[in-house]
């Protein structure tokens, strides 16, 4: 086979195959480091998803559980996405029962005032209009569930179930059955349907209504991720923070005592960020889905009047 | 010779990914305080000009600030996947 060449590949393949061996052998070193001790990879555990709980008291095993072939265990997001739910439906059931009475209410009825009022008054009713308020329920537990569930994400030993990208892929899910409900409700199935074809000539009919069905689900995908990726990046970013001070403390423990003042400080500055942020991704979620609601349902006053020109 | 080409390669593209995974990282980082500085900018000489609506001004500038940023995290979830694959 060499002779096909007009020079000597010989001592280049060689050199080739030796300079391969030293790749494979870097390579394969530096895998065994990573599988082993890669401060990035352990500091990922406490961002992750796990199958056992941490408490001040000790390490919860939690069961695992697999059903018709698929992993349902009982991971630590599951547990606090239910201590959310369960802490939600207690703790409003409890201040909703306790103002029924008077118009005003007193107390941490007050603090959930201010914020069903918020949502009903800046994000379902420009958003939708008055008959925006038939969705308001949804939009309220969408609202105060996501914020919840960030919120347990900045306690010590909690998690963050919204960290976890099927809990939020559930949430997506639920916000795209509401916006083509909504649109439905309000269009009738049959306009809904006409809405696909886009009022392009009906030629283009076979090309247009599949990417206007795949255009439905960007949205949804799109409120999936960002609300994933916030939450799970601000934990990485305070866990990196505090790992700086083990860094620091494996090249000398002196060092790592110096470090730990400046990184508690910058950790501290995060958290309130990442405070910030739970708030505003709540808000955010609540308030894209109210919006895309709210554009299925105008459809069908401006259908009335004017033709479709996309 | 141990090194047989499928291995070569994979640890050639390895080494390919974590370099990826940073340039794609800054990158990212570059696009989304370039887009969100432009906002804050347009948002500050607002309020500046008409203090009324400054109220108005913030709540827009955080949806927008909030898209933007979902942005940028589809990048970050990619060079995540490319860095610890």
């Amino acid at each position: 086979m060499a002779s096909f060449f007009l020079f000597d590949t010989q001592p280049a393949i060689h050199a080739a195959a030796d300079s391969a061996a030293v790749i494979v052998d870097t390579a394969r070193v530096s895998a065994a480091h990573e599988e082993s001790e890669n401060l990035f990879t352990h500091l990922l555990k406490h961002v992750q998803d796990a199958h056992e709980l941490e408490t001040p008291f000790g390490r919860i095993e939690l069961p695992h559980l697999h059903l018709f072939g698929v992993d349902m265990s009982i991971t630590k997001h599951v547990v606090f996405l239910w201590l959310a739910a369960v802490l939600l439906v207690i703790i409003l059931a409890l201040v909703a029962r306790k103002n029924k009475k008077h118009a005003v209410p007193t107390g941490f009825g007050n603090l959930i005032e201010i914020f069903v009022v918020f949502v009903r008054d800046e994000i379902a009713i420009p958003n939708m209009g008055p008959g925006g308020l038939k969705y308001l329920p949804y939009l309220l537990t969408t609202f105060f569930f996501i914020l919840l569930m960030n919120l347990l994400g900045l306690v010590p030993y909690g998690a963050s179930a919204t960290g976890n990208v099927s809990v939020t892929a559930g949430l997506a899910v639920i916000a795209y059955i509401m916006i083509q409900a909504s649109a439905i409700r309000t269009q009738g199935i049959v306009h809904y349907f006409a809405h696909f074809t886009g009022g392009v000539h009906w030629i283009l009919w076979p090309i247009m209504i599949p990417i206007e069905i795949l255009g439905t689900f960007t949205k949804a995908f799109a409120l999936c991720v960002r609300l994933f990726a916030n939450m799970t990046a601000g934990h990485i970013v305070i866990v990196s923070l505090l790992g700086l001070i083990f860094v620091f403390g494996k090249l000398s423990p002196a060092l790592g005592y110096t470090v730990s003042l400046p990184s508690v400080l910058f950790t501290l500055g995060i958290d309130l960020l990442e405070l910030f942020v739970a708030f505003l991704q709540a808000y955010i979620f609540t308030m894209l889905t109210s919006l895309f609601m709210g554009l299925g349902m105008q459809e069908e006053s401006h259908n009335a009047h004017e033709e479709h020109a996309h | 010779m141990e090194a047989n080409p499928i291995e070569v390669a994979k640890a050639v593209a390895a080494q390919w990914g974590y370099l990826a995974a940073g340039f794609g990282a800054a990158i990212t980082v570059v696009g989304a305080g370039l887009g969100i500085g432009k906002l804050a900018a347009a948002a500050m000489e607002a309020s500046g000009r008409q203090p009324e609506v400054a109220g108005q001004v913030r709540t827009s500038m955080l949806i927008a600030a909030a898209l933007i940023e979902g942005v940028t995290f589809f990048a970050l979830a990619i060079c995540i996947i490319l860095a610890t694959k």
